[in-house]
């Protein structure tokens, strides 16, 4: 990758983190409120199924996520293995593909 | 580079936010895709968050939320040095008390609830 690429992932890196500092504070109030409120699927999903503002904070949450794992995990193997090119580059993005479908398909599953 | 001039708190802080992201990027993709079939049906659900209720996994559950939590908390004191004109030594204190602080916190209210 070039070093207008590197630059622009370095960029990227930080405004997921932005996204994801609130997000995360988000979700980790919702695990506490929705322990307490009672952990069955019937509660679970009376209070989810349904709602489209959870389900865009979750598309966004995940988008978020993927893309700073996926960065996250190019930085990590460029520093840590002899890995470098393409095919570090493309494994990084099927990583964060991955991540975001499998993200997508719950929240949706949970919040449609 | 020595063990000497490893034991920094600013190389502590980079060991543990690398280590929980590493951890958090490997987790996640489970945590996803096991949500995702579990919500097929309650049923499933059911069965999924009965298994939750072992012990191991509860131990499992507070280990991912603190590894969030240090992550996140290490994340800003990032983001304070790169995006913010802070001094060094204003840096230091503040992400570590805030760090430790939020980590400390959020593991007080789970296990309280």
């Amino acid at each position: 990758m070039s070093a207008r690429g590197d630059t622009w992932l370095w960029i990227l890196q930080r405004a997921s983190a932005l996204v994801l500092a609130f997000a995360v504070l988000v979700h980790i109030v919702t695990i506490i409120y929705a322990v307490r409120h009672g952990l069955s699927a019937a509660a679970i999903l009376l209070r989810t199924a349904g709602d489209p503002w959870w389900l865009g904070f979750y598309l966004i949450f995940v988008a978020a996520a993927a893309l700073h794992a996926g960065i996250g995990m190019r930085v990590i193997m460029r520093e840590w293995t002899p890995w470098r090119g393409r095919s570090l580059d493309f494994a990084a993005l099927l990583l964060a593909l991955g991540t975001l479908a499998a993200g997508w398909r719950a929240a949706l599953g949970l919040f449609a | 580079m020595s063990w000497r001039a490893r034991n920094h708190p600013n190389f502590w802080a980079f060991a543990v936010h690398r280590l929980s992201g590493l951890l958090l990027a490997i987790f996640l993709p489970f945590h996803f895709w096991a949500l995702g079939t579990a919500i097929t049906g309650a049923a499933r659900l059911d069965a999924f968050l009965a298994w939750s209720e072992q012990p191991l996994v509860k131990l499992a559950e507070v280990g991912l939320v603190t590894l969030l939590a240090l992550h996140l908390t290490g994340g800003l004191r990032l983001l304070a040095i790169e995006l913010l004109a802070w001094r060094d030594w204003q840096k230091t204190a503040v992400s570590l008390s805030a760090g430790v602080s939020l980590a400390v916190g959020l593991l007080f209210l789970l296990n309280i609830f």
